[in-house]
């Protein structure tokens, strides 16, 4: 469980954009209404350098959140012990206001699939998840967020829903949640269920952040919509309601664009992040 | 029986595996596409990182070469880290004993260029010997010192017009590449990495000092590779470039 003396996260209930190098002008010049930065652990995990500078330099005009995506959590093996050991050693210096992770795996054996892949929601899954985040919990000395993925498809041998699943997983770790409403948008569709059903039935007190994004749309065998995590376009009106109707619960909350892939020039991210921080007003007021 | 990670893994990286069993759409129907946006985004996501570190490397084989050649590499060499930056150090390898490009001899050393390139970008950052300890020194306890680089320094050695091949792919207007062996010594200023080429005694004088030897012994190292080596133009290149960070005399 949770000791008191961690550091909880700390992101400011406003919009925060994925850090992009080509951003790092505009963003010291015209940041809009962005208040925070979301970086990639695994980015500044070098020696030093340029990557190490910028986040120097803009960790005084914004708070910053560490998204690891190489840690495995839901791996079947033991944690990378030298790869925790680096988020350590970026975490210690950088001292950012907070540090995420996925219910995912990556890495299997020594190889690195450079990939979210999906997990069973089993008693044994929840066993060696529960595990690895109370290792990394542990090691950091902070209470992590653990977000939810984008599904493709599921397991039949899985016995809890997704929902379910995070929850107990809070419940164990006393990790928080990072909210990911495009991921939960892509996998409704994708699998069938609805939405809002699930974010109704999501543990909404434990969430420190949310993401939206953009995603991709194909078909499946059978010619059912299949929707695929791109972060490479703006998000979709279905993604900025189901924000809206998240943070209808879980109030003021630090909300994320993620945009990864064909990064547009600063004006349009900054449009995104004013259209995160309209959402964020219209809960304010209600 | 749902699969394994072991099991998921073996049917990513082979195009020709089906879709495990035990997967399902949630509908209980069959999942193979879906399946194929997992497989997908491992080569894609590989594949991309290898076209960011290989530049050069794919202006040499041209846009459709590599894009075949990158998930051939990505399937059979996979990240051993997560620290995706580093991603290609096989490549080298890979492209000498890949019997379609064996015949261009100076792939492998461009692959070895560019990831050069790489480590010094994100090397750890260092302050720069300042040049007037060299000029306070007696010459002989000059010669009898030993000089360490800055992180971010590498020596890419060749027996092919290195530098001339990165510079004629890299910048307009560059002149074509001489049939000359070259090596490129890569330094970092700042924060970009620059590449500068040397001849075989440059090389050798490098190498030595890398390797722990006196200024003295590097020199004789390099003067037996060429008569007539003269240090001056390379130690300017060097100090401009910040590459040396300390030098070391031994006390009397």
């Amino acid at each position: 469980m949770l000791d008191a003396t961690r550091h909880p996260p700390r992101l400011p209930a406003a919009p925060g954009v994925g850090f992009k190098p080509q951003h790092f002008n505009a963003l010291r010049s015209d940041p809009g209404p962005v208040k925070w930065l979301e970086v990639h652990a695994e980015n500044y995990m070098g020696d030093g350098g340029r990557p190490h500078a910028q986040l120097r330099a803009l960790r005084d005009n914004f708070a910053i959140s560490v998204h690891g995506v190489g840690l495995s959590i839901g791996g079947e093996g033991a944690l990378d012990a030298a790869h925790l050991g680096r988020l350590k050693t970026l975490l210690d210096w950088l001292e950012p206001a907070s540090f995420s992770e996925h219910l995912a795996w990556s890495t299997h054996g020594a190889e690195f699939l450079d990939d979210l892949l999906p997990l069973p929601y089993t008693d044994a899954t929840l066993t060696r998840v529960t595990d690895h985040i109370d290792q990394v919990q542990d090691t950091l000395n902070r209470q992590m967020l653990l977000e939810n993925p984008s599904s493709y498809l599921a397991f039949t041998e899985s016995t809890w829903s997704e929902t379910d699943f995070l929850a107990e997983i809070v419940r164990r770790t006393g990790c928080g949640l990072l909210l990911d409403v495009n991921n939960v948008f892509i996998s409704a569709t994708n699998l069938g269920y609805t939405a809002t059903g699930y974010l109704d039935a999501y543990p909404t007190a434990a969430v420190g952040e949310i993401h939206v994004g953009g995603h991709d749309e194909d078909t499946d065998d059978q010619g059912a919509p299949l929707l695929i995590d791109s972060h490479g376009c703006a998000a979709v009106d279905p993604v900025w309601a189901l924000l809206e109707h998240a943070l209808a619960t879980t109030g003021p909350r630090p909300v994320l664009v993620e945009w990864d892939n064909d990064v547009p020039d600063w004006p349009v991210l900054r449009a995104e992040a004013e259209r995160a921080a309209a959402s964020l007003s219209a809960i304010a007021v209600r | 029986m749902a699969p394994n990670q072991s099991q998921l893994r073996a049917a990513l990286l082979d195009p020709a595996q089906p879709s495990p069993a035990g997967l399902t759409d949630g509908q209980g129907k069959p999942t193979q596409k879906r399946f194929d946006v997992y497989r997908n985004n491992v080569t894609v996501a590989l594949s991309d990182a290898l076209r960011a570190s290989f530049p050069v490397l794919r202006k040499l084989l041209g846009d459709e070469n590599f894009d075949q050649l990158a998930p051939l590499f990505a399937r059979s060499h996979p990240p051993s880290s997560p620290l995706m930056m580093y991603y290609g150090d096989a490549m080298p390898t890979f492209l000498k004993g890949f019997a379609p490009l064996a015949h261009i001899g100076y792939l492998s050393d461009i692959a070895r260029l560019e990831l050069g390139l790489r480590r010094a970008y994100h090397a750890a950052d260092s302050e720069p010997l300042d040049p007037a300890v060299l000029e306070s020194l007696a010459p002989e306890a000059l010669q009898a010192s030993t000089l360490t680089f800055a992180p971010a320094v590498q020596l890419i050695t060749s027996d092919w017009p290195l530098f001339d091949i990165w510079r004629y792919n890299m910048v307009d207007g560059a002149p074509k590449p001489q049939a000359v062996a070259q090596s490129v010594l890569i330094t970092r200023a700042a924060f970009d990495p620059s590449p500068h080429p040397l001849d075989p005694a440059q090389a050798a004088w490098i190498t030595a000092i890398q390797g722990g030897k006196t200024i003295d012994a590097a020199h004789d190292a390099a003067l037996a590779i060429a008569a007539d080596f003269d240090l001056s133009p390379l130690l300017t290149v060097l100090l401009q470039n910040g590459a040396l960070i300390r030098m070391t005399t031994p006390k009397d």
